[in-house]
């Protein structure tokens, strides 16, 4: 064999993944200042971690704080480094693992909820099928003329995902979802 | 105006003003930099000044070595000014290089005016957002009322904590602006609080667990130099009342003696077989400012698997990142080490006896000299040519900064560090070009200390051209190149790795070092002979000027011992065994797979 092609050595040790990965939600309370969902979102991609959700707005406008929430996946070991590693952020005040914050407090998982609005367009059978669906999820039409309908639907991510697969052979032709807006149950804060 | 403690009050002034201000109220006496367009009304400012002064290098690079340097010889932030565009993205190695070795640096950056910023103006570049993830923390000022506070808070966030680099990007309209100046003040922005004492629970199950040790082991780092002279001092106390051995990273060498009677030289990939065994087969394990780095660990899964492991961290994303601990204490290695140092001495009387099988299983692995190496007559052996350097410079108030490659690891094991901040080295980064800089910045900050940049042949031209800078700011520093006409370290590798096919690490057109010196207006010296050598360093020492030395040595030694990736501490590469047949192989088929 060709001396080239044998696999090269590095000096890099790397160990085998012993755990296995989970969905976590986190909260993220920042000060809303130009470029901190840059620092947040530059960490995740800098740092090889994943993104399956994110959300930002600011919650508490005298205080200029800012409320992020990621949805993001990796072994408990990696969690716990994402959540450290967001803290040493400069303008970040907390960041607390909602999903392990949910079992401490023996609620399961945290409340989420998410927003869609979705257009389908269609005449006929279709538009009484979609139109008879979207009340069965509890839809909202907010606008609609002879040959469109755009919902409004609220609701844990899996709910939206039927909805949506359902109406594509309705008509579908857009969607704008949210990402996760979470929190804790019960009468204690963030 | 300053007021009695040499701050002053609340007052009118541009935002160039500010700048020169807030640097004085922060206490900074030397910056380095460069000049351009969009920093001229700052530099304008240090021109009408003589509080602080500038130094100007040859190349932003250069400004941000030196700065570091300075930093860690002093304990100071370094600062350093730079223009727009290519001033700020020249800054960038510098600042990754602080981020990575924990140093405390304030970069200053010009910008287009604001009105200009993203029109792709001349010399403009999105600098916070190429520097983000390369400093702990970065602004854009845009408001000149708030650019006082910003500098202060900059210099707060850059030295507190765990220290690293910040960047302050100033557009050239904010510059000129009329704003008010704010003194600095103690309130920094909430977010912002870093935990400095140690949890007393921790600290106690951590001094318990220590004085149960059999074969115990302190393990200290560059968290240690980070927090002060004092804490090398606690860390010393501690290991006279412990009893314990003690090793060090690349980083943390200094923190304790060379020649104290408890030191087991470096640990790591390149560090003493002592130390590596030692970490390999003790009980409880101490680490003290340190992270775990890939360099230490060897392979993780191997890596001392009968201990118990206590780590002392400022940064809670340094605690289990790649080793679990068993306690993990967040704080301040001197807050955390003062509790342990004054717990030890109410609690626990050591009976040093039970710890005399533990020294005496050292003193085996201490017999085997691992740092050993055949001499030669007419060759100069670039590990005798340390120990030489070494020889003739202890008992001066010496400094000592390097390069990266081989030069590096011979300099960590043969020049030995009594202090801390003596020792001044690139380690997360591995920035070649890093040294030369560095010296200059450690000698401008101790004018009359001896500060040695032990080089290679390859690094030391990357940052060559602050020969200059040196010369015009009269800062004598000694260039001591270890001139193998390889890039050894990427030599060895590929030696190692790549069955010796020596692709792009020889260089085939080396300057004549002597000449270069001259031609600089320094003092060039050549050696080629180990009887020559004495009186040659000697020259070095003597003369009052930039000095490059071209110390022409072995062009193919190797760096050993070495733990070959995919091993683990007890497996290391011995220098009487690194047969050329071993070394060929020292890297088995799975070790390659790795990567
Ligand atoms: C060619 C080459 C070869 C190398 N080989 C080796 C080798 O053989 N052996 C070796 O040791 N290194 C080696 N290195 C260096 C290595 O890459 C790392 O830079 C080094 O090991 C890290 O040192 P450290 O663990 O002390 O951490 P540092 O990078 O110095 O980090 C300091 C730690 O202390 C913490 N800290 C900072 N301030 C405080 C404080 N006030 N209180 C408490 N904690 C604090 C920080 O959060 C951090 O976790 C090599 C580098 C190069 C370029
Ligand atoms: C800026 C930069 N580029 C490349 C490398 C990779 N590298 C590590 S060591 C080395 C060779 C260093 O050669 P030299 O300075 O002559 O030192 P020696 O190893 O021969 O002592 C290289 C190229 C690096 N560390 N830094």
């Amino acid at each position: 064999m060709n001396a080239q092609l044998q696999p090269t050595g590095s000096a890099y040790f790397i160990a085998k993944e012993t755990q296995l990965p989970e969905s976590h939600t986190l909260s993220v309370l920042v000060d809303n200042e130009p470029g901190v969902l840059a620092r947040v979102i530059g960490l995740f991609s800098g740092r090889g971690y994943n993104i399956e959700s994110l959300t930002v707005s600011e919650t508490e406008h005298e205080q200029h704080l800012s409320r992020i929430t990621v949805v993001t996946r990796g072994t408990p070991h990696v969690l716990e480094q994402i959540k450290h590693q967001l803290e040493r952020i400069v303008p970040v005040h907390r960041v607390v693992d909602l999903t392990v914050k949910a079992q401490e407090l023996g609620h399961g998982t945290p409340l989420e909820r998410e927003l869609a609005l979705v257009k389908v367009t269609g005449t006929g059978d279709h538009r009484v099928e979609a139109l008879r669906l979207a009340e069965a999820f509890r839809a909202k039409v907010i606008d609609a003329n002879t040959e469109h309908f755009i919902f409004e639907i609220t609701g844990k991510g899996s709910k939206l995902d039927q909805f949506i697969a359902i109406m594509k052979p309705l008509g579908l032709v857009e969607i704008c979802r949210t990402g996760v807006a979470a929190m804790n149950r019960g009468q204690q804060g963030m | 105006m300053s007021n009695g403690r040499g701050q002053t009050e609340r007052r009118e002034m541009t935002g160039a003003e500010m700048v020169v201000q807030a640097l004085k109220d922060n206490g900074v006496k030397h910056l380095f930099g460069y000049p351009g367009g969009a920093v001229l009304p700052i530099y304008d400012e240090i021109f009408q000044q003589d509080a602080v002064e500038h130094i100007l290098v040859r190349h932003e690079q250069g400004a941000g070595h030196a700065a570091e340097g300075y930093a860690r010889a002093t304990g100071k932030p370094g600062v350093m000014l730079v223009t727009s565009g290519p001033g700020a993205t020249n800054a960038v190695t510098p600042l990754q290089d602080a981020l990575m070795d924990s140093i405390p640096l304030v970069c200053i950056t010009g910008q287009v005016p604001t009105a200009l910023i993203g029109s792709d103006a001349f010399q403009e570049c999105d600098t916070v957002g190429i520097t983000r993830p390369c400093t702990k923390h970065n602004w854009l000022v845009k408001d000149v009322n708030k650019l006082s506070a910003i500098i202060h808070e900059a210099f707060h966030v850059a030295t507190t904590g765990r220290p690293g680099p910040v960047v302050i990007d100033i557009p050239k309209d904010v510059q000129f602006a009329k704003g008010i100046y704010t003194p600095p003040q103690t309130a920094p922005r909430t977010s912002y609080h870093p935990n400095l004492q140690g949890d007393m629970e921790k600290i106690k199950a951590a001094v318990a667990l220590m004085a149960s040790a059999k074969k115990p082991i302190i393990y200290s780092g560059g968290g240690v130099i980070n927090a002060g002279p004092e804490a090398s001092q606690l860390l010393r106390e501690l290991v006279e009342l412990t009893g314990a051995p003690i090793t060090s990273t690349l980083m943390g060498l200094g923190a304790y003696p060379a020649s104290g009677k408890s030191w087991l030289g470096m640990l790591g990939m390149h560090g003493s077989y002592e130390a590596n065994m030692a970490m390999h087969d003790c009980d409880v394990m101490l680490c003290v400012g340190a992270r775990f780095d890939d360099r230490i660990t060897g392979r993780l899964d191997a890596f001392s698997p009968y201990s118990k492991k206590i780590h002392i961290d400022i940064d809670p994303s340094s605690l289990n990142k790649n080793v679990p601990v068993d306690i993990p204490i967040q704080g301040d290695v001197g807050r955390v080490l003062e509790d342990m140092v004054r717990l030890w001495r109410a609690t626990s009387k050591t009976d040093k006896k039970v710890l005399y099988p533990w020294w005496e299983q050292i003193a085996k692995w201490r017999a085997r000299d691992s740092f050993a190496f055949k001499g030669n007559a007419d060759v100069i052996m670039p590990q005798y040519a340390i120990q030489r350097l070494y020889e003739l410079t202890k008992d001066r108030d010496t400094y000592i900064t390097t390069e990266v490659g081989q030069h590096q690891m011979w300099a960590a094991q043969h020049y030995g560090i009594e202090k801390p901040n003596r020792w001044m080295t690139s380690g997360g980064l591995g920035t070649m070009g890093y040294g030369l800089p560095a010296a200059l910045g450690v000698q401008i900050a101790h004018p009359d200390a001896l500060v040695i940049d032990i080089a290679g042949d390859a690094s030391v031209q990357m940052t060559m051209q602050e020969m200059s800078t040196a010369v015009q700011y009269e800062a004598p520093i000694k260039i001591f190149i270890l001139n193998n006409q390889y890039m050894g370290m990427v030599r060895q590798w590929q030696q190692l790795l790549h069955g010796n096919r020596l692709s792009h690490s020889y260089t085939e057109a080396m300057p004549d070092f002597v000449k270069l010196a001259e031609a600089y207006g320094g003092h060039g010296i050549r050696c080629e002979k180990p009887g020559d050598l004495d009186a040659a360093i000697q020259e070095m020492i003597s003369v009052k000027k930039p000095v490059l030395f071209d110390c022409r040595v072995a062009n193919l030694a190797n760096c050993f011992p070495m733990i070959p990736s995919g091993k683990a501490h007890n497996e290391m590469l011995l220098p009487d065994e690194a047969t050329d047949e071993a070394v060929a192989n020292a890297i088995d088929a799975k070790g390659r797979e790795l990567v």
